[in-house]
């Protein structure tokens, strides 16, 4: 039984000693993460080909070859544009989008010790959705503030409502979880309350958009915007993935561990939220991807959140890319908004945590 | 609070609580409690539920702030020392520990060594050799890929001693740590404890294994230090009579001549009035 793990290395070397598990597991992780980063082109790579505009595999190779700066591209500029300016974007959001979402959950699962934490379920993406939708319809800050800024504080405000609603309920799972509940109402129905009062057609991607969250009609802003957010909350949250660790046992184990809890929480808690704020602004409120990635990722890598982060944003982004792709595949030439499909994946998963928590409590 | 019920540690040395005083929601939970474990001793805490024991190891540990008093480290004040630092010299093993992370023995060995490491620096083998020799030290080298969840109480807290030890600490508190356990489970834990180089503040509900397993033993009742000393000194039975308001026959029937306590039915109502009386001045 104890043999079966070392397998491939005991021959060259007859008892492994404790340099050598540690070699090991750079070169697993090595080899885990160059295969996702394969997995995430490749996915992007089939994802562009793959639209209602019939357009030949190598034409739209060229295409993002072209743009790429390799090699000449031989198409009408509305073909390119189709690809570079629609097709590229989208896809590529859904992958930064699906990274954001899933580092989102698994840090807010940790630091809340909660296994059901997402920025959906806590009701963090519909605050957010309320805050851009008053920026946007309403016009508040007179265009001093930007959509994002309007979702950041709409995020915090919803975050800081489930935590103090959850604080006073007792903060167990289930009463983050109804906290989570209560505050998405509130932010939904606020929501639909503006976008259909206030709103003209062209103010607004609809309620549908920001209750639900869509990927259609993207452009390269979006996408370096939430790039450029991804990139700085995930170098806060590697920074502090020991510290995540250290929750585990809850808070006061963290701080017996020397971790500075209060400081510890404002930072990530505030990171997860911008994350989630800029996010929404570009793509709506996308559902669930934060619930079931972390927990898919957690069987690959265990629960060091040194390696459990990266290896989450990877995951999450090839499953939104390809879940976008279905999205606006399966009822062609109709487009199902992706957090429908997000949904359908992701209440399964969510009713099976719950299961699971139910019988280990 | 009684001063003169404990024995002078060397000045400055070690971790200390001094004159610690604190509140929570409207009631004194401390009330001017001083401790001062000697060096390398296992000093067993005594005291009814809600005397203030809880919060005497959260406030030493740095997890809850004195509010009045001080807790020092080697002379300095736990805030003066750093959080970091503290916790490379003291470790805490809760109550009851529990996660809802997928977590195996080793992982949760390996979480002692957080404050040892800088937030973007790999583990290195200094850190391997801690987390060996805690598991080795705790009997659970060969258990080290074994699940949390698949573990019993007592090995759950064996599990949070190992990790406690991989943080190499000299002070080592312990609240309860042998609730819930069977008489072996309890047996074995506290032998542990007590044969580990460090110096060890347990909190116990036992009378009986305080006895058998401390070198000092320092009674609370209601936030205040009542008692402090070696087990003969302290459990007597007009201090049981006094502290837990129950009638008991304590003789020197434990290992080494050390006390023995037996409980007596129908005590409570006796004891009370006792209690009363010597509440009065």
């Amino acid at each position: 039984m104890t043999r079966t793990e070392p397998a491939p290395d005991t021959e060259t070397h007859p008892p492994p000693p404790a340099g050598t598990a540690v070699g090991t597991r750079i070169l697993r992780d090595g080899l885990l993460w160059s295969a996702g980063i394969a997995l995430l082109l490749l996915s992007v790579a089939v994802a562009v080909t793959i639209g209602p505009a019939r357009i030949s595999v190598p034409d739209v190779w060229s295409v993002v070859a072209s743009h790429l700066g390799l090699g000449e591209g031989r198409l009408t500029p509305i073909r390119d544009g189709i690809i570079w300016n629609l097709r590229m974007p989208r896809t590529v959001l859904a992958a930064v989008c699906g990274a954001g979402l899933a580092v989102c959950g698994t840090v807010m699962q940790s630091l809340l010790r909660n296994p059901l934490a997402d920025p959906f379920v806590l009701g963090v993406s519909s605050g957010a959705s309320t805050g851009a939708v008053v920026v946007v319809v309403l016009g508040v800050g007179g265009g001093a503030v930007s959509i994002s800024g309007g979702a950041f504080v709409g995020a915090l405000c919803s975050f800081a409502l489930v935590l103090l609603l959850s604080h006073t309920l007792g903060g167990s799972t289930d009463r983050v979880v109804l906290s989570g509940v209560a505050a998405m109402q509130l932010f939904s129905a606020l929501t639909s309350f503006v976008v259909m009062t206030a709103a003209d057609a062209e103010q607004t991607r609809g309620v549908l958009f920001w209750l639900l969250g869509s990927l259609s009609g993207v452009g390269w802003g979006d996408v370096w915007t939430c790039s450029a957010v991804l990139a700085v909350t995930l170098l806060i949250c590697l920074g502090h993935a020991r510290t995540l660790d250290a929750f585990a046992f809850g808070q006061d184990a963290a701080a017996a561990l020397g971790v500075h809890v209060a400081r510890t929480r404002i930072v990530l808690l505030c990171a997860t939220a911008l994350l989630t704020a800029a996010l929404v602004s570009s793509a709506g409120a996308i559902g669930f991807v934060g619930l079931v990635l972390p927990h898919a990722a957690r069987a690959l890598t265990g629960s060091g959140h040194r390696r459990l982060l990266p290896v989450t944003a990877l995951a999450g982004a090839v499953f939104l890319v390809w879940v976008d792709t279905l999205a606006r595949t399966v009822l062609d030439p109709q487009e199902v908004p992706v957090g429908v499909v997000t949904s359908l994946i992701g209440v399964p998963v969510f009713v099976l945590i719950l299961h699971r928590t139910r019988r280990s409590a | 609070m009684t001063p003169e019920t404990h024995r002078k540690g060397t000045p400055g040395d070690g971790l200390r609580a001094t004159r610690i005083t604190r509140e929570a929601g409207g009631r004194i939970v401390l009330d001017g409690v001083s401790v001062a474990p000697p060096s390398g001793a296992t000093v067993g805490l005594l005291g009814p539920n809600g005397s203030g024991k809880t919060t005497l190891l959260r406030v030493m540990a740095g997890v809850l702030g004195p509010g009045a008093g001080v807790v020092t480290l080697d002379g300095r004040t736990l805030a003066e020392t750093g959080r970091r630092a503290v916790a490379r010299r003291v470790a805490v093993v809760d109550q009851h520990a529990d996660t809802q992370i997928d977590l195996s023995v080793l992982d949760v060995v390996r979480l002692g060594r957080i404050p040892h490491r800088r937030p973007w620096s790999a583990s290195g083998p200094e850190d391997e050799a801690a987390v060996q020799g805690a598991l080795a030290r705790t009997g659970l080298a060969d258990r080290a890929a074994q699940s949390w969840h698949t573990l019993s109480g007592g090995e759950r807290q064996r599990v949070q001693i190992a990790r406690a030890l991989a943080q190499q600490p000299r002070e080592l508190l312990l609240d309860e740590p042998t609730n819930h356990l069977d008489i072996q489970h309890q047996l074995e834990l506290l032998s542990l404890i007590a044969a580990l180089p460090v110096t060890a503040v347990v909190a116990l509900h036992d009378l009986n294994l305080a006895a058998m397993f401390c070198d000092r033993v320092v009674v609370m009742k209601e936030g205040r230090v009542v008692a402090g000393g070696t087990p003969s000194e302290v459990i007597t039975e007009e201090l049981v009579a006094e502290v837990y308001r129950v009638r008991a026959v304590v003789t020197p029937d434990g290992p080494d001549g050390r006390p023995s306590v037996r409980f007596l039915p129908g005590g409570a109502v006796h004891a009370r009035y006792g209690h009363d009386e010597r509440a009065g001045p």
